[in-house]
């Protein structure tokens, strides 16, 4: 398991037979979202090697926390592959059922990025966003 | 696997036997040490696939099984619209026919050997790999409608491969029924790049050599021989089957309660083939297929040329084309007559027995090619299907080894430099823009292919014919 620690937020990666698990902690759900997305990144590339060149705006609506992850961790995946991006950082705001959002990044470079794999999806497995007594965690698998 | 749990039939077949919600029972094919080793969770997907409306005989895994998303990977069951049967995204998954080709070059080891450094930079070039690459083809609107009907078919065409290719691609290059329509503008604008292009993960370009053959006559019937050379393709339907996968999977589990359809787990899914949505999927998931047909004719052409420069008497020919990840309306027998019914493969390698009608002249005889991918440093390997695989598993087989080690595990096990290097000492050249991917796809990550093959072969899914070692893989 890899995790990165940011004060009271953090990001992990947890196992899975074929794929991998993403998971984001925080002290709100939207700092919660933002880790899960920065381990996202960590998939692909190591999020701190990403220069913040553009931003590119994203939102999304689900009817609960559990989807708007998926619907989140998936909108970043098509942003990331139409636009040949990676994503080092993010401003996320969580309003009811609705996601907005900004991802900082810039253009795929192969040499300095070394991106080790396409993510395809978010799925539905081990998908969980609750809160704790150590505050809010959002993950689930992604298929890579 | 706890074995207890499972009703030996068999050295290779291993029942779980129907009760409370399964419609049908499970059945698991693979050696005891196989079964042992899957995961817990293969059992419970294989059990929960089994209670979907409509299945018929029984919910299968294949040798190779894994942890999947709501079916297991190497998961096989088929259902029939006539009694409620349903279409499940999750039983195709994201990488909608993903699959292998297996093209034969005319050409011996010892030619290949000292230009195999400058043939593996060829190719490289040649086929653009890994995360962020794009193709040197973009389509508009108009062709990417072509394409989502047309497949294979439509590649040659456009002057990507010759006419005499698409008798050896399943459905003979072209998905019938594919409705391009219903792939939305996200998944159009996915693919609009992204032709000709491998992808990155456990997807692949492989020169390789026939190390082993095992079936000396369907072997000279495949056109192949010990030491030959022959190039292997394995790769899907790239981001358009991805993003189909992706929408489709939020929208059945979402429609599924107003549909009557209790999901045991959201994974799988689903909605009855009858629906607006089931035929929806349909035509989406074949305009994935094409899609997926179309890249591997694309890549073809570019292997082809690469050869050209390096290796002008090289004549690469189609061996065949074969996909792993499906839903495809095929007669199969069900208590006592046939019937069309809707077959998910996911993971899982159609195997057509000898004699089929869908198989081409040279191949009917003998049966269809099942090609199964190995490691960047193990082997891949070509099977026949068999008679009996029509009734042990709607004539189905593997597909590959499946993971033994996380990408995580990986990672912290291996570098890429090393890898690379190590194989270099064994003859393997590997070309890949990211050494961390090498790292994460290193050959000990995996589990035996071999193990898992013999599996197949010795429960009668499907006859070992040639074994294939790697000279040159290029990865994304």
């Amino acid at each position: 398991m890899s995790t990165n620690q940011r004060g009271e937020s953090s990001w992990e990666h947890f196992p899975h037979d074929a794929d991998i698990g993403v998971a984001g902690m925080g002290p709100t759900k939207a700092e919660a979202f933002r880790q899960a997305a920065l381990a996202l990144t960590a998939v692909v590339t190591d999020p701190a090697a990403v220069r913040a060149v553009h931003a590119v705006p994203v939102t999304c609506q689900a009817d609960t926390d559990e989807v708007l992850l998926v619907e989140w961790l998936n909108a970043l995946i098509y942003e990331m592959a139409v636009r040949a991006m990676v994503f080092g950082d993010f401003a996320v705001e969580i309003d009811g059922g609705t996601l907005r959002a900004t991802a900082y990044g810039e253009a795929v470079d192969v040499a300095r990025h070394e991106p080790a794999v396409e993510i395809k999806g978010a799925t539905f497995t081990a998908l969980e966003v609750k809160q704790g007594p150590d505050g809010w965690r959002a993950g689930c698998v992604v298929d890579v | 696997m706890e074995l207890s749990s499972l009703v030996r039939k068999s050295a290779s077949e291993w029942w779980i036997p129907q009760r409370g919600p399964m419609r049908v029972p499970g059945v698991i094919y693979g050696s005891e040490a196989l079964v042992r080793d899957m995961d817990e969770k293969v059992r419970e997907q294989v059990v929960n696939v089994a209670t979907l409306p409509g299945i018929q005989r029984a919910s299968y895994a294949m040798p190779d099984a894994h942890w999947g998303y709501g079916f297991p990977i190497g998961g096989v069951a088929a259902f029939d619209p006539q009694e409620g049967g349903i279409v499940s995204a999750g039983g195709v998954g994201f990488d909608i026919s993903c699959g292998v080709r297996t093209l034969r070059t005319g050409l011996r080891g010892e030619t290949i050997e000292p230009v195999a450094r400058e043939l593996a930079r060829e190719l490289s070039r040649s086929v653009p790999a890994g995360v962020g690459s794009h193709g040197r083809i973009h389509l508009d609107e108009a062709a990417l409608d072509a394409m989502l009907a047309g497949g294979a078919r439509w590649a040659v065409e456009r002057g990507f491969g010759i006419e005499a290719d698409l008798d050896r691609i399943e459905e003979h290059g072209c998905m019938r029924d594919a409705i391009p329509s219903a792939v939305s503008v996200r998944a159009r604008r996915r693919q609009q790049d992204e032709m000709g292009t491998l992808g990155s993960g456990n997807h692949y370009l492989e020169v390789q050599r026939v190390a082993e053959v095992y079936d000396t006559d369907v072997a000279q019937a495949f056109g192949i021989a010990l030491e030959d050379v022959v190039v292997s393709i394995h790769c899907g339907s790239r981001g358009l089957g991805h993003q189909i996968g992706t929408e489709f999977l939020k929208e059945m589990a979402a429609a599924a309660p107003a549909l009557g359809i209790v999901l045991p787990d959201r994974e799988l899914a689903c909605a009855p083939v009858a629906s607006e949505i089931g035929r929806r999927y349909l035509g989406a998931m074949r305009a994935g297929i094409n899609c997926a047909l179309a890249n591997r004719q694309i890549i073809t052409h570019l292997v082809r040329g690469a050869f050209a420069t390096l290796l002008p008497q090289a004549a690469l020919t189609l061996l065949y084309d074969v996909s792993h990840n499906t839903c495809k309306l095929e007669s199969h027998g069900v208590n006592g007559s046939t019937k069309p019914v809707f077959i998910h493969r996911k993971g899982a390698t159609r195997a057509l027995g000898p004699g089929h009608p869908d198989l081409p002249g040279g191949l009917r005889e003998v049966g269809q090619p099942v090609l199964i991918g190995g490691t960047m440093g193990t082997a891949s390997y070509i099977l026949v299907g068999t008679a009996e695989s029509e009734r042990l598993a709607f004539a189905s087989s593997c597909h590959g080894a499946g993971r033994a080690m996380s990408r995580h595990q990986a990672l912290r096990t291996w570098n890429g430099r090393q890898v690379i290097d190590e194989l270099a000492s064994r003859g393997i050249i590997v070309r890949s823009p990211s050494s961390r991917g090498v790292a994460e796809e290193a050959p000990g990550a995996y589990k035996d292919v071999g193990a898992v093959v013999d599996a197949a072969h010795a429960a009668g899914l499907s006859r070992k014919v040639a074994r294939l070692t790697p000279l040159v893989c290029v990865k994304g």
